[in-house]
């Protein structure tokens, strides 16, 4: 006898990536189309946000609308979709398996951006949701290649996003906005959104520069040590950028262009992933890993140590203060405070729930933290109770975090099935 | 001069504060090789335990009309809020620490980070966000010394704490229990088969540690009186990086660093602009790790994140 879950298994198991993206597709435009109509129905008040959390928590009377809603609007069209499209799925999969692997990620991507766009165009608030969720993804892959890959414990990471956001809010605010900081542009506006990427750019480079100052007592010192020199490292970064009054000082710099829309901040995202996971498989990878694990050894092996820790710190910093330029410029408003402690917190928890050493891992959990922080946002206090409370329990049971020491592989995810 | 002399005064009060929280850090450190992250927040809980300790008492005083002076209440107050948050520590370490002992350090501190931020909440739900302030247990007196002003707050606060220190280092190294304890700090493996239990001590080091953290929060609160959920977090930080400047596991040089700490901070006010304090306070200390990266008193052995 097979259990009903196993054979819910075996109707999916034959199902590919791409069919799976249609069903998120179909449902997206589902709601599109008929989630006025259908919600009106079901007697809620408009077109749920987050999936029907965020009303089941504040009204419970309605939580069967919700879930009536979540299960017409979102699971029956997935499934249905991902189960019929699955043969001509599975012969599209198996020809773009013939392609080169930039093509048929490109293909992946472009549907699933697609359906992204559909779904975060209903509410600005899913479209904010979305864009922050990616920084977050951004942030904990880039902090995973020093604390996962390198083993360090760097807590250095909001200081880096800090110096991004800072420097690419310098450059875009003084290039092409006219602002009570530093006057008129000095090259037209229209130019603004195709230069962004550059301005991004020079917020990496600063970030990665400031990381040296963490690199170099990293030769000579590791673990709690260096725990602490980025510390302080954070807390002056954070305090340098509140005495200059030129980036407004602790009042912060707001009315930053609205260049990260939505398509910005998935390229970026997207080219995070893809990079980062191409440097943790290459050899400097590798060499990390040794680095890692017993450095004497690994300086034995011929792994230049001093080389490899110097290029991943200031590589992950890159990374950090890249996203850090995107949430400036999504968020339209940067100050000193929102680069402390508590940013700190929230990336370590989303590294370690993910799970170390695993690009994988590290999506899951910026991404499952973010969507749980929100969707609790109704229960206010508690919900800073019970995130912290499952933290726990991941450590309990699952020391190294959810998904950990795992390989990305994006053609065994592209693969066809059957 | 006398500015000078002011400013000593000053920096023993804050060097005081930072010292004993850093020695509960550098204690736990020396016996599980881990930093229990929330400690910061259990000088937090130890100062709202000292606020409804002296409340009560107050309270009771006022209701059997029994003629106790301030000091003796203080006195009580510091001695029941360290005992009763001891049990926290204890607490915390049995819930925390003791089911993550095999598992890699980075999972043990964000453990605490997370009981940290629990602490925090919990507090803000239990009592709502409104400041409280801690009752006026003393008068303040200020006495002019050479040109220099103290109160008997300030007076108090260093001596208390100094003699909470000299009693930690006479209990360390005169009793059993101490002896057991710096036996386990020497080597982690072998002392277990002993016959020494670390579940034994390893609690008893958190009671210590977070007792020492109750009396900082209850002096700290004589000073600045307004409680506040979240007055842990930066003076933990804070207390933590004194306890690596010291020397990881090092109870003396947690002291002195902490100390130090409090001079750095209250002599770069006096020279610079106050908001270039933490700017000039942790530039001092990567300069000092940068000539000294194992502290002051800290072994230069390599030790390896267990991952």
């Amino acid at each position: 006898m097979k259990s009903p879950i196993d054979k819910i298994k075996q109707l999916f198991n034959t199902t590919p990536l791409l069919a799976w993206l249609l069903g998120w597709l179909a449902a997206a435009l589902t709601e599109y189309f008929i989630g006025d109509a259908v919600s009106y129905y079901l007697g809620l008040p408009r077109i749920p946000v987050l999936f029907g959390c965020l009303l089941a928590l504040k009204k419970p009377l309605l939580i069967p609308g919700a879930t009536g809603y979540f299960l017409l609007i979102y699971l029956l069209p997935f499934f249905l979709v991902a189960r019929l499209c699955r043969r001509p799925a599975n012969y599209l999969a198996s020809l773009l398996a013939r392609g080169p692997v930039s093509l048929a990620a490109i293909i992946h991507l472009a549907l699933f951006y697609l359906a992204l766009h559909i779904w975060a165009d209903i509410s600005d608030y899913r479209l904010l949701l979305l864009k922050l969720t990616m920084v977050a993804v951004m942030l904990t892959l880039s902090l995973n290649v020093i604390n996962g890959y390198m083993g360090e414990f760097s807590c250095s990471h909001p200081g880096f996003m800090a110096l991004g956001a800072y420097t690419a809010s310098t450059v875009t605010l003084r290039l092409f906005a006219d602002d009570k900081l530093f006057g008129a542009p000095l090259l037209s506006p229209a130019l603004g959104p195709y230069l962004f990427p550059l301005a991004l750019i020079c917020g990496g480079i600063v970030a990665a520069l400031g990381a040296v100052v963490i690199a170099i007592p990293s030769f000579r010192t590791r673990g709690d040590y260096l725990a602490i020199i980025s510390l302080a490292f954070l807390f002056i970064v954070k305090s340098l950028i509140e005495n200059l009054e030129f980036v407004g000082g602790p009042r912060g710099m707001s009315s930053q262009p609205d260049y990260a829309g939505l398509p910005m901040v998935f390229l970026g995202m997207v080219s995070c992933v893809w990079i980062i996971n191409n440097f943790v498989c290459s050899t400097m990878g590798k060499a990390l890993c040794a680095v890692r694990d017993n450095e004497t050894a690994a300086e034995a092996m011929t792994v230049n140590t001093g080389k490899t820790k110097i290029v991943t710190f200031m590589f992950g910093a890159f990374w950090a203060g890249v996203a850090g330029g995107l949430f400036a410029h999504i968020i339209r408003y940067v100050n000193p405070g929102s680069f402390g402690i508590q940013r700190l917190a929230e990336i370590l928890a989303m590294l370690y729930f993910g799970g170390l050493n695993s690009v994988t891992g590290s999506i899951i959990g910026a991404v499952s933290i973010n969507i749980l922080s929100e969707a609790l946002r109704p229960l206010e206090l508690f919900k800073w109770i019970i995130i912290p409370l499952l933290l726990i329990m991941v450590m309990l049971f699952r020391p190294t975090g959810l998904v950990s020491f795992t390989e990305f592989k994006a053609e065994k995810l592209m693969r066809p099935r059957g | 001069m006398q500015l000078f002399l002011q400013n000593i005064v000053n920096a023993m009060q804050w060097g005081s504060f930072y010292a004993l929280i850093a020695l509960g850090y550098s204690m736990v450190y020396s016996i599980l090789m881990l930093f229990n992250f929330a400690h910061g927040d259990i000088f937090m809980v130890g100062s709202y335990i000292g606020f409804g300790v002296a409340t009560a008492l107050l309270g009771l005083t006022a209701a059997f009309n029994l003629p106790l002076p301030g000091w003796i209440i203080l006195v009580m107050t510091i001695i029941l809020a360290m005992f009763l948050t001891s049990f926290v520590g204890m607490f915390i370490e049995r819930v925390g620490y003791r089911p993550l002992r095999d598992a890699p350090r980075a999972s043990a501190a964000i453990t605490g980070l997370m009981i940290g931020i629990i602490l925090e909440t919990g507090n803000l739900a239990l009592l709502g966000a409104e400041r409280l302030s801690f009752p006026a247990l003393i008068d303040t007196v200020t006495f002019q010394v050479g040109g220099i002003y103290l109160t008997n707050k300030k007076i108090l606060i260093v001596v208390v704490s100094l003699a909470l220190m000299s009693a930690l280092h006479l209990f360390i190294q005169k009793s059993k229990y101490g002896m057991a304890m710096r036996a386990m700090s020497y080597d982690f493996q072998a002392v277990p088969l002993m016959g020494i239990s670390i579940n034994k001590i390893a609690p008893l080091t958190f009671a210590i540690g977070s007792g020492l953290a109750a009396a900082a929060g209850i002096l700290y609160s004589l000073a600045y009186p307004v409680l506040d959920p979240y007055m842990g977090v930066l003076l933990g930080w804070k207390a933590f990086v004194a306890a690596i400047l010291g020397g990881r596991g090092s109870i003396l040089g947690a002291a002195l660093a902490g100390f130090l700490l409090g001079f750095i901070e209250i002599f770069s006010v006096w020279i610079f602009p106050s908001t270039f304090r933490d700017v000039i306070a942790y530039s001092v200390i990567l300069l000092i790790l940068a000539f000294r990266p194992h502290g002051f008193f800290g072994q230069a052995h390599s030790t390896q994140l267990r991952l």
